[in-house]
């Protein structure tokens, strides 16, 4: 007899994630993954100003800020016919690779680390040892054993206050956790570390977009003007304060994330033959080097890998009705033609029809709808996407940098091709492209001066600015890589308001519910197999889901009264 | 089991030195809007304050004030996160999950009862009976209600927690509903913003810390620190606007020189923020600075006060203004009719900010 686990809220994540599992002899043997918030954007957006449309979905997401209002600019200049300047898309590209390298950071450390270092154990630890295995690990200046011992009384007196906070009722001392007390006690360190530096890094899309999280874009370009000679534009100072800062987060994820992810990952080799999951990757590709238009010019390849078949990549192509579709026989939606129907995202409609449990619930139906997220199949195939995917269709495209880094990686872990296909690959995948990234952000700040010395200024593209200048009709696809995979929206334009705009994002080709013939979504799959050696401690759990990144607030967009003063307390 | 450490405790097993420790005290009262003679009563608090037990609720929302909470600039606030706040439940980093998440808030519920205080992050879907958010199998309504029985006081963050920002935009799908329309019995700070800005979002948790008392708000509950000020008004590209310097296409002439973005569709004259004083980011830059207008994000309703390129005095109510769009014009007698215009609605919208100044409400350090 199997036995039903549920983990809801699943913490550590963006949204609201439940999953329930069927556990027997010690090992799940069924999944379900649902999306238990929706708010509708679709329904929102309709009827609005295409221009305005980034704003709106932007909030999509908060922790993966920039990405939709990406995709949604790209998805109306694709509809009118609009090419933005070199330098819109270099600034673009260097928004781009600020937000992988922080987002990517602050998973490594403050989503995922928990599953994999025990904060008690770190108690134990000989700060004398620490500093000398830190030291041997990096360069990282930060690794005397002063510093190890002071945070060691830190987090030695916090315990003791008996006030845990975030830490509480965590799993700590369960089996599963294999790392020495001294790697434990680094982790912890570095934990705090990257919560600090996250800060730094994203005031490159201050700089640019005015704010983060939610910064500014434009249709036709970037809304930031380059003007050396003015103190009110992008100027000198701008410039070197973005090279100084992609110049520290190189630093900080060489020296402090790649190391602590090998350190970590070295002792849970295991992982790599868990959680494998779907055979089938997809990726639309990202950072032109020549223009969006030119898929070939991507630094992330765009196509298709099946059967982890690293020998042929698969085209892919958006606007093909046939290709990508959405279903619904597990959602809580309805579609004008059936719950049998496979809607292309142009065509796509949202209509909400919640027919679950009444809250409160303890299970959900799963045989009937389970989820707020839609189903994706491409050509009926269900797919990962995220590092993992984007990396593999890299190698098996022949991108010599990606293979090299890989290759790196696995030599350094002494594991073989095979464990990338797994938990532990996913999570290593994103430190490796990650590490990518800090080195192709240099090459595009380069080339943005360069394009500036020669007196090229221009960012932003107006021509098509008036609506008055817009065919009656348009369609068009943005597409785009989060950090947690392909994402793309899809407009409908008719006399210059939005008609349908859909958003199929990363989050639900990963998590979303299986479809009519049963075949299980990425979440769902990977989690087959998962060992639990505590059913009262989902930790295994969390490891494969948080592997993913989840996102879920993204995959499910889809959806004083008195006038007289305030409150006031005389203590608080 | 040890006492409960208070601030300046935790700052110096930090390693902060003493003068970081009363530089950050500074920084406090001056973020806070409090006369820095007190700054006397902020130390004292610090010094002796235990930590405070929170619980933060995500809801209908997506996650950007958590994220800009994190990115306050000041050396000592993250450090709040993890030592000067008790931060009991909070979906984003706690490291339990399921059962055990929703036992350490509702540990937290029972043994203080009345003392913690509760951070909404997000609004409450109430179409549906609420199914279009549950945690745990529960709704959003069940829980926000359960939870603010016993809270001492509530945050609502951001603009989703306090006006119900974009699922609230027509027609609003899921009939999401601010905090403040749902609980009507608990003091309710609202920091509005897209999200707000960190340092904000610190400066009214450490206000609530080292003074013990709700900071003083306007009449739609902000904190007047933060609130009280048009973006317009602050803005360091206004004198471009009083000479009717306007950018009058992306990326024009006029756009790297830096001027008014008020034709482009800037909402800085309807917008009550901070972003022109506090900016961004540890002060990096503010949406206006690079290049784009201010959207209104901490306005109820922005999302309908579009579209967002539309400049203000082509929308409904705001007709005052539309006289200030010939600024731009050479003519002088049209200036002279634009500032006049400009200089009515800016002392309409003054006169608000001097009545709830000169209110006889008790201040909150009174």
């Amino acid at each position: 007899m199997a036995n039903r686990i549920v983990v809801d809220p699943v913490t550590r994540i963006e949204g609201h994630l439940r999953i329930e599992v069927e556990v027997k002899d010690g090992k799940v043997v069924d999944a379900y993954s649902s999306g238990t918030m929706v708010r509708g954007f679709e329904l929102i957006l309709k009827g609005r100003d295409p221009r305005d449309a980034w704003a709106f979905v932007e909030r999509a997401c908060g922790v993966c800020t920039t990405v939709h209002a990406l995709a949604s600019v790209r998805s109306v200049e694709d509809a009118l016919g609009i090419t933005v300047p070199p330098n819109a898309e270099l600034i673009r590209n260097l928004m781009f690779c600020a937000q992988y390298l922080q987002d990517h950071a602050v998973h490594f450390y403050h989503l995922h680390a928990l599953d994999w270092v025990d904060v008690v154990s770190a108690l134990k630890a000989d700060p004398k040892k620490t500093s000398e295995l830190a030291q041997s690990l990096s360069n990282w200046p930060k690794s005397s054993p002063g510093y190890f011992s002071d945070l060691q009384k830190r987090l030695t007196s916090f315990v003791e206050s008996g006030q845990l906070g975030i830490f509480a009722n965590g799993y700590w001392g369960h089996s599963a956790y294999k790392l020495p007390a001294e790697v434990n006690l680094i982790g912890v360190a570095h934990y705090l570390e990257a919560l600090e530096w996250q800060k730094e890094i994203v005031k490159v899309h201050t700089i640019f977009g005015g704010k983060n999280p939610h910064p500014n874009y434009l249709v036709g370009g970037v809304p930031c003007s380059i003007n050396v000679n003015e103190v009110n534009a992008i100027n000198a100072e701008r410039l070197a304060m973005v090279g100084k800062l992609f110049d520290d987060a190189q630093t900080f994820i060489e020296q402090v994330y790649i190391p602590d992810l090998l350190a970590i990952a070295g002792f849970y080799k295991d992982w790599g033959a868990i959680g494998g999951g779907l055979e089938n990757y997809m990726c639309y590709g990202d950072l032109p080097t020549k223009g969006y238009n030119d898929p070939t010019s991507f630094k992330f390849q765009r196509g298709i890998i099946l059967k982890r078949n690293l020998n042929e990549v698969l085209p892919v192509n958006p606007k093909d009705p046939q290709e990508v579709q959405e279903f619904i026989p597990h959602s809580w939606y309805e579609y004008s033609g059936g719950d049998g129907e496979g809607r292309h995202p142009w065509d796509g409609e949202t209509k909400f029809n919640y027919t679950g449990p009444k809250p409160p619930y303890t299970q959900l139906e799963v045989e009937q709808k389970y989820s707020w997220l839609k189903t994706p199949r491409w050509k009926g195939n269900a797919m990962e996407v995220g590092p993992l995917a984007r990396l593999l269709v890299a190698y098996a495209s022949g991108n010599a940098e990606v293979k090299d880094a890989i290759g790196g990686v696995l030599k350094q872990l002494d594991v073989p091709v095979a464990a990338l296909f797994s938990t532990l690959g996913r999570t290593a995948a994103r430190g490796i492209e990650t590490m990518l990234v800090a080195r192709w952000a240099k090459e595009f700040y380069g080339q943005l001066l360069d394009n500036i010395k020669r007196g090229e200024t221009r960012t932003a593209e107006t021509a098509m600015w008036e609506p008055s200048s817009w065919p009656a009709d348009a369609k068009g696809v943005g597409m785009s890589e989060a950090p947690r995979g392909a994402l793309a929206h899809w407009i409908v334009i008719k006399d210059q308001k939005i008609d349908n705009y859909q958003l199929v994002v990363p989050s639900t080709w990963n998590a979303s519910p299986r479809d009519a013939q049963g075949q299980l979504s990425a979440y769902e799959s990977s989690l087959v197999g998962t060992p639990v050696a505590n059913t009262e401690q989902p930790l295994e759990i969390l490891r494969t889901i948080h592997s993913f990144d989840p996102c879920i607030a993204c995959a499910v967009h889809i959806h004083d009264p008195h006038g007289r003063h305030v409150h006031h307390l005389d203590t608080f | 089991m040890g006492q409960p450490l208070t601030i300046w405790e935790h700052a110096r097993l930090q390693g902060h030195s003493r003068r970081d420790f009363l530089k950050f005290c500074a920084w406090l009262t001056a973020a806070a809007g409090i006369d820095s003679s007190a700054m006397g009563d902020v130390v004292h608090a610090l010094e002796t304050k235990p930590r405070l037990p929170v619980v933060w609720f995500h809801f209908q929302e997506c996650t950007c004030c958590s994220e800009s909470f994190i990115r306050s600039s000041h050396p000592i606030v993250s450090d709040i996160i993890l030592d000067k706040l008790s931060l009991d439940y909070t979906q984003t980093l706690q490291a339990a999950a399921g059962e055990q998440a929703e036992k350490a808030l509702h540990d937290t519920m029972a043994k203080y009862p009345g003392e913690y205080l509760m951070l909404v992050e997000g609004s409450i879907p109430t179409g549906a009976d609420g199914v279009y958010c549950t945690i745990a199998g529960r709704t959003a309504l069940e829980i926000v209600k359960e939870a603010a029985a016993g809270a001492k006081a509530i945050v609502a963050w951001g603009s989703c927690a306090s006006n119900g920002c974009i699922q609230a935009a027509s027609p609003n799908p899921t009939g999401a509903t601010p905090v403040h329309k749902i609980i009507t019995d608990k003091p309710i700070i609202k920091v509005p913003g897209c999200p707000p800005i960190g340092e904000v979002m610190a400066g009214t948790i450490v206000h609530l810390l080292a003074f013990g008392t709700i900071p003083e708000l306007d009449r739609t509950g902000r904190p007047k620190a933060f609130y009280s000020r048009r973006v317009h008004d602050t803005c360091y590209r206004r004198p471009n606007y009083d000479a009717g310097l306007f950018v009058e296409s992306w990326d024009d002439e006029n756009a790297k020189r830096g001027y008014c973005l008020y034709k482009m569709g800037c909402r800085g004259p309807s917008t009550y923020n901070a972003c022109a004083v506090t900016k961004w980011n540890n002060g990096v830059s503010f949406p206006i600075q690079s290049g784009h207008g201010c959207i209104g994000c901490s306005e109820e309703n922005f999302w309908d006060n579009g579209p967002f390129y539309q400049r203000l005095s082509n929308l409904p109510g705001f007709g005052i203004e539309s006289t200030a769009d010939t600024i731009g014009v050479a003519a002088g007698a049209a200036t002279a009719v634009g500032l006049g215009a400009h200089a009515v609605l800016t002392f309409v919208r003054k006169r608000d900010v001097v009545a709830a100044h000169e209110s006889p409400e008790p201040k909150a350090q009174e």
